[in-house]
């Protein structure tokens, strides 16, 4: 039985300028690969991510909710698992669904608001990204369950942020994990405000980590910024639900550096020194540094990433500026399996409407 | 053939479910060792096992959202709400995943999950245990609305929500639990969608669902002493809606009456009346008229019966049903008519 209590400072590898910390957590080291790996998608996101928000300028998306500052857990929780392993995200997650290989533009699409999902959930096992705070949670926990009961050897994990955890749905999802051993990771990215509201004002906890105890769910604390200790973290709990264990919170501090969306003012709740402070701490420049320190990373390679990144939001830019296809009667047909005599009669008249507005 | 209850038939519905279809699981409050506070689940984990049948924590969200993330790992869940008032907890996930999740997809993902809730009033309940909400899932685009009010239907309709591929909410007329019926299961009654002449008539008809298709019956029975011929219309499916049944039968009668226990104000008695004027205004020879509990929260059990539409209220509309011209007198000091 793991330690149900988490420890009181959050695991940490890296110091804020990419130097190893003198205390070396006990987790094993994540390999050298699987940190270029995430340094090239978290270059290749932040990238992606600041195009998603020009792209609100020029009314190309509705609305877009920045995750920079927050690459380390976006990119930390889709390398910790594997391809088939099922993720839950919210609204936030942009940049972990274009880690996981799926089509920015198909990500963009709720955005965009040509669909509510532009992606298919079944074949990059992750689920519509999820706007009713918490809700998601208890998803991930049945369908972890459900992967149990089937051996399939799945797993899942639930994304979600540290106002949601004051949402009764993520304490039931905690509690159901917990009951019937789903293997679920739990990982709340604590960016510290939930769009205005700061953290003192969710919870009297010592820490977001410490919600697990309560629902006999082990976890753990980590620095969201040092991306080593986050797969470092974050892979340990997903083996930890692999083996059968049950669930595994994870408490990632970190922050946004944006505003909630490009729609929010964030100088009426916080201060620019706040955010300067927290620019110190970026999660790619720290293992950039780290990454060099090691010999692992050359100029030529930053170089080729940026370049990869510079692509990618090129090609993202043009095919955005494309008016995508719309289908009417998609309204209709997606209700039910089967369209009532209602929606079908609907639908005939919506059909005339068009013709007739020809 | 002995005679079997309500609550048996959908227990058979149930066992037949779980045997026919490893997907299927049946999970919520006490539905294991006890058989639920209604005896709906009796027997089905000693039979299936714990993993087929199981309780789960006390928290109604937690079961439907559960029962979501099951359904997407290819599951059946059969969920079963304690009462009516006590689904609210998990209204949202009904709501926003449960009707929403194949429509946000576009098709990718399915839910067949059945969401059971024995609803409604008459059998001396205390507060929060008698509440009629079936306009709050009728509402809702996404959902299957279906209530059963007879012993065939029972079974039938059941087997068949757990077959859809898409979420049904279930509503189960707790007044109805203990009414018998000589029923040889397996058996098919109509399919969804599908409303039913309970009873035919030439003079009016009356349209109910679950626990006031009795009442429309009973009504029926007292209005033939009157000289009245009323046929009877049960719903069976608020959704989908059999507009077609409905209609042939106003068509036929031009006469309608809506009974409903929830209060009338926005309830599905106010939709289907709106549908049958829309359909058949002009074959109607009244206003439709509904009968209806009163716009008030469900009374204490022993007022209860003054709240319950019964047959006098229904004979009551039907009285009004024969006026001509003149208007409704209740109206009249109304938008100055007088
Ligand atoms: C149930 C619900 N209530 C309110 C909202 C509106 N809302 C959207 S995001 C948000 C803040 C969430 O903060 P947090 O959980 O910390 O996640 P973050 O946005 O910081 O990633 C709120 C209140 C919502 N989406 N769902
Ligand atoms: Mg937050």
């Amino acid at each position: 039985m793991a330690q149900l209590l988490p420890a009181t400072q959050p695991v940490r590898f890296l110091t804020e300028t990419g130097t190893p910390v003198a205390d070396r957590p006990a987790y094993p080291e994540p390999d050298q690969d699987l940190l270029l790996s995430a340094y090239r998608k978290m270059v290749v996101g932040r990238r992606f991510d600041t195009q998603a928000t020009a792209l609100t300028k020029q009314g190309r998306l509705a609305v877009y909710p920045s995750s920079h500052g927050q690459e380390a857990c976006q990119v930390g929780a889709v390398l910790a698992l594997d391809s088939g392993d099922w993720l839950f995200p919210t609204y936030r997650e942009s940049v972990a669904l274009v880690s996981r290989g799926i089509d920015p533009v198909e990500v963009l699409s709720l955005l965009r608001g040509d669909a509510h999902c532009g992606y298919d959930p079944g074949e990059h096992h992750v689920a519509p990204q999820c706007t009713p705070l918490a809700t998601q949670t208890l998803h991930a926990a049945g369908l972890a369950y459900a992967e149990r009961r089937k051996g399939s050897g799945r797993i899942a994990l639930a994304f979600i942020g540290d106002g949601a955890t004051s949402e009764g749905d993520f304490h039931e999802a905690l509690n159901f994990a917990a009951v019937f051993r789903a293997p679920v990771v739990f990982l709340v990215q604590n960016n510290h405000y939930a769009i205005s509201v700061p953290l003192s004002r969710q919870s009297a906890a010592p820490s977001l980590a410490h919600k697990g105890i309560g629902y006999g769910v082990p976890a753990e604390q980590v620095d969201g910024n040092d991306p080593m200790a986050v797969l470092a973290v974050l892979s340990a709990a997903a083996a930890h639900a692999r083996a059968g264990n049950g669930p595994f919170l994870v408490e990632a501090h970190t922050y946004r550096i944006d505003a909630h969306t490009n729609a929010d003012d964030a100088s009426r709740y916080r201060s620019t020194a706040e955010v300067d402070q927290w620019r110190q701490r970026d999660p790619i420049a720290r293992l950039e540094a780290y990454l060099r320190g090691r010999g692992a990373l050359t100029d030529t390679v930053v170089a080729e990433v940026a370049a990869e990144a510079e692509e990618y939001a090129a090609a993202l830019r043009t095919r955005m500026n494309a008016d995508p296809p719309l289908t009417p009667t998609d309204l209709f047909d997606h209700v039910y399996a089967e369209p009532t005599p209602q929606l079908r009669e609907q639908r005939a008249g919506l059909l005339e409407e068009l013709v007739e507005a020809r | 053939m002995a005679p079997i209850t309500m609550a048996q038939a959908l227990n058979t519905a149930l066992r037949d479910a779980l045997h026919d279809d490893d997907r299927v699981v049946v999970f919520g409050e006490d539905v294991g060792a006890l058989g639920g506070v209604f005896r709906v689940t009796d027997g089905l984990t000693d039979k299936f096992g714990d993993e087929r049948c199981f309780d789960t924590p006390l928290a109604e969200a937690g079961i439907v959202g559960f029962a979501v993330g099951m359904a997407m790992g290819g599951f059946r869940p059969v969920v079963e709400m304690q009462f009516d008032a006590f689904a609210y907890p998990a209204f949202e996930q009904i709501v926003s995943h449960v009707a929403k999740l194949r429509n946000r997809t576009r098709g990718r993902l399915s839910l067949p999950l059945v969401i059971r809730i024995p609803y409604a009033g008459g059998i001396g309940g205390v507060e929060h245990h008698c509440d009629s909400s079936e306009a709050y899932y009728a509402h809702t685009p996404g959902l299957k609305v279906v209530t059963p009010a007879t012993v065939a239907d029972a079974y039938s309709l059941l087997r068949e929500a757990i077959e859809d591929p898409d979420p049904v909410v279930f509503l189960e007329p707790k007044k109805l639990y203990w009414s018998k019926s000589d029923v040889d299961t397996p058996l098919r009654t109509e399919p969804f969608g599908r409303a039913v002449v309970r009873r035919a008539g030439r003079d009016a008809t009356v349209v109910a669902y679950g626990p006031a298709v009795p009442v429309a019956l009973a009504a029926a029975e007292a209005a033939a002493g009157e000289g009245w011929d009323l046929e009877v219309v049960d719903l069976r499916t608020i959704v989908p809606f059999d507009d077609e049944t409905v209609t042939a039968s106003v068509r036929r009668t031009g006469r309608c009456v809506v009974i409903q226990e929830a209060p009338g104000f926005a309830g599905v008695g106010a939709e289907v009346a709106a549908r049958v004027q829309e359909r058949c205004f002009h074959s109607l020879h009244a206003p439709v008229l509904r009968v209806s509990g009163f716009d008030v929260p469900y009374p204490p059990p022993m007022l209860e019966h003054h709240h319950l539409p019964g047959v006098d209220r229904v004979l009551d509309a039907l009285d009004r049903l024969q006026r001509d011209d003149e208007p409704d007198p209740r109206f009249l000091a109304l938008g100055g008519a007088a």
